[in-house]
């Protein structure tokens, strides 16, 4: 099963300083690990939301709303996505990170910013889908299936 | 060097021997360290209990001697762990064992499933593969396979065997050739793992990226595979909106690692190109067929074998009408191998009703539904053969 991995927005990352040279090779190391364990399947860093906007649609209309967005917290700085063969495991490899493993960076950056979270969330395979997979889209599928069909 | 063998050999045996009853870990490779480690400080612990009283040394000095060597001996594990984790793999792919038995000790000591799943994935019963398992531990033990990575000339035979059972373990997962479905789905991630594990473990090997590519590009297809009521759907009739993006660029920039490392290209890397040529197009119709044929060609010189041929018959078909296709295809009826698979009338089926040869079409594809171990491929084979029999022409290729 995938798991998205979050990490969270903090007052620095929303200020656009990049984290420093010692934390990037200990999270480098961290990667280098999850890669040679077939845990990582990719990942990226975001920037701050001030470079981002935000696109309300409503009663047909879009508007742009663009960054900074004011509630840091609940923002996402980050991403990993994991193949793992459960929610267990992604948590054991959490543990391992580098602000689990007695990082000297990771602990100032805990100095200063106060504690932080990580969010796991699952991702949905065709498998989760049920009843999500609508007759409209089954439709919609032997349609294209039909017409590719008829082509081939 | 022999202290440290005989250690890993201590943690493997303890591994076989624990595994089945206390479950897996994990990380098996993270596990089987730390018991090596364990063993390791009590013996270093012995020896300084046997110094302190031979040299009559210091409490402190010793306690500091101690956990010096125990830092040093950790420092050093941590390296060794993906070795380690090398040879169980190895180990558990050595050609002593029959393929059966390099399946079932892959996937329980390095994919971590249990007896009880191994046996409802391969559909057999649960004693069977227990038995299995404890056999193969009895033959390792016997022949005296030693826990190591093997070197130079054995290396690439060692490791072509290793690849091969992870490629099974995906197709079982992939192809589903009984039952019907469950369970599968999780072969074909645990055989992705073990594949992205040995890439990075042995990275300078072409063929190791040549099976990641190959495995990524077609787990990529999985969620289109199935239709909303669990039938199969051909490659061509699938919505490649449902494919997955990361998984066939994952799969391409390993085709491209393998294909960088230079030399000849061998088996997996060019199926793993056949499988690019495909994910590639963006429609059917952009399919590079004579590139896929040519390939093919590569492949039934690499790899000969009549399942080849057949693959290589689809593949002139598509490029150079069906009249090209079926005449390689009517010179595999008489091979023996051939006279069971399913495979061969329902392509021949699809050729003679492109080429409007509906009654022989017909007959193959209900010969084609009587052969096929898989539910319901049999009822879609069925479904073909009764609209050749309306007059209906529903061409479909795989």
């Amino acid at each position: 099963m995938r798991f998205m991995i979050v990490i969270k927005a903090n007052k620095e990352s929303e200020a656009g300083i990049m984290p420093s040279q010692a934390l990037l090779e200990e999270m480098g190391k961290y990667n280098e690990e999850l890669v040679k364990a077939g845990v990582m399947l990719a990942g990226d860093g975001l920037h701050a939301s001030s470079k981002g906007a935000r696109v309300r649609f409503s009663g047909g209309k879009a508007t742009v709303i663009d960054g900074p967005f004011a509630e840091t917290k609940e923002l996402i700085a980050g991403y990993w996505l994991w193949q793992v063969k459960s929610k267990e495991e992604a948590i054991e490899w959490l543990k391992r990170g580098p602000w689990a493993t007695g990082s000297e960076e990771a602990a100032k950056l805990e100095r200063r910013l106060g504690p932080f979270e990580i969010e796991i969330r699952q991702v949905i395979e065709a498998d989760d889908l049920g009843d999500a997979y609508t007759p409209e889209l089954r439709e919609q599928d032997q349609r294209l299936r039909a017409q590719a069909a008829a082509k081939a | 060097m022999g202290v440290a063998e005989e250690l890993a050999q201590d943690a493997l045996v303890a591994a076989l021997e624990q595994w089945p009853v206390s479950g897996i870990p994990a990380k098996p490779g993270a596990w089987l360290m730390g018991t090596a480690k364990h063993r390791a400080i009590d013996l270093l612990r012995r020896r300084k209990r046997l110094e302190r009283k031979q040299e009559q040394l210091g409490h402190e000095l010793l306690v500091s001697q101690q956990e010096t060597a125990e830092k040093e001996f950790d420092a050093a594990m941590e390296d060794e762990m993906g070795d380690d984790l090398l040879r169980l793999i190895f180990v558990a792919c050595h050609p002593v064992l029959s393929k059966d038995a390099r399946v079932a000790l892959t996937l329980r000591l390095l994919g971590g499933l249990t007896t009880e799943e191994i046996a409802r994935a391969f559909l057999v019963p649960e004693p069977t593969i227990a038995q299995r398992i404890v056999r193969a531990k009895r033959t390792l033990a016997e022949a005296h396979v030693p826990f190591e990575v093997p070197r130079g000339a054995e290396l690439a035979a060692r490791l072509s065997s290793v690849l091969e059972v992870v490629y099974l373990i995906f197709n079982e997962g992939y192809s589903a050739t009984a039952g019907d479905d469950w369970l599968r789905p999780e072969l074909c991630e645990d055989a992705l793992r073990l594949g992205r594990i040995l890439a990075e473990l042995v990275p300078t090997e072409p063929e190791v990226h040549g099976l990641v590519a190959l495995m990524e590009i077609q787990a990529s297809r999985l969620r289109a595979r199935l239709g909303p009521s669990g039938e199969p759907v051909l490659l061509l009739d699938q919505d490649r909106g449902r494919w997955d993006q990361l998984l066939i660029h994952r799969g391409l920039k390993a085709l491209e690692r393998a294909e960088k490392l230079g030399g000849a290209l061998g088996r997996y890397t060019v199926q793993a190109a056949i499988a690019a040529c495909h994910a590639r197009a963006g429609t059917p119709e952009e399919t590079d067929w004579p590139g896929i044929a040519a390939l093919y060609d590569a492949l039934a010189q690499l790899a000969p074998s009549p399942v080849v041929d057949l693959n290589r018959a689809v593949a002139l078909g598509m490029a150079f009408g069906p009249a090209a296709g079926l005449e390689l295809a009517d010179t595999l009826t008489s091979e023996p191998s051939l006279q069971n698979y399913a495979f061969l009338p329902s392509v021949r089926g699809d050729l003679l009703a492109k080429l409007g040869r509906l009654d022989e079409a017909q007959a193959e594809f209900a010969r084609a539904a009587s052969l096929t171990r898989n539910a319901r491929q049999r009822k879609l084979l069925l479904e073909r053969a009764a609209a050749c029999k309306q007059g209906d022409l529903v061409p479909q290729q795989d």
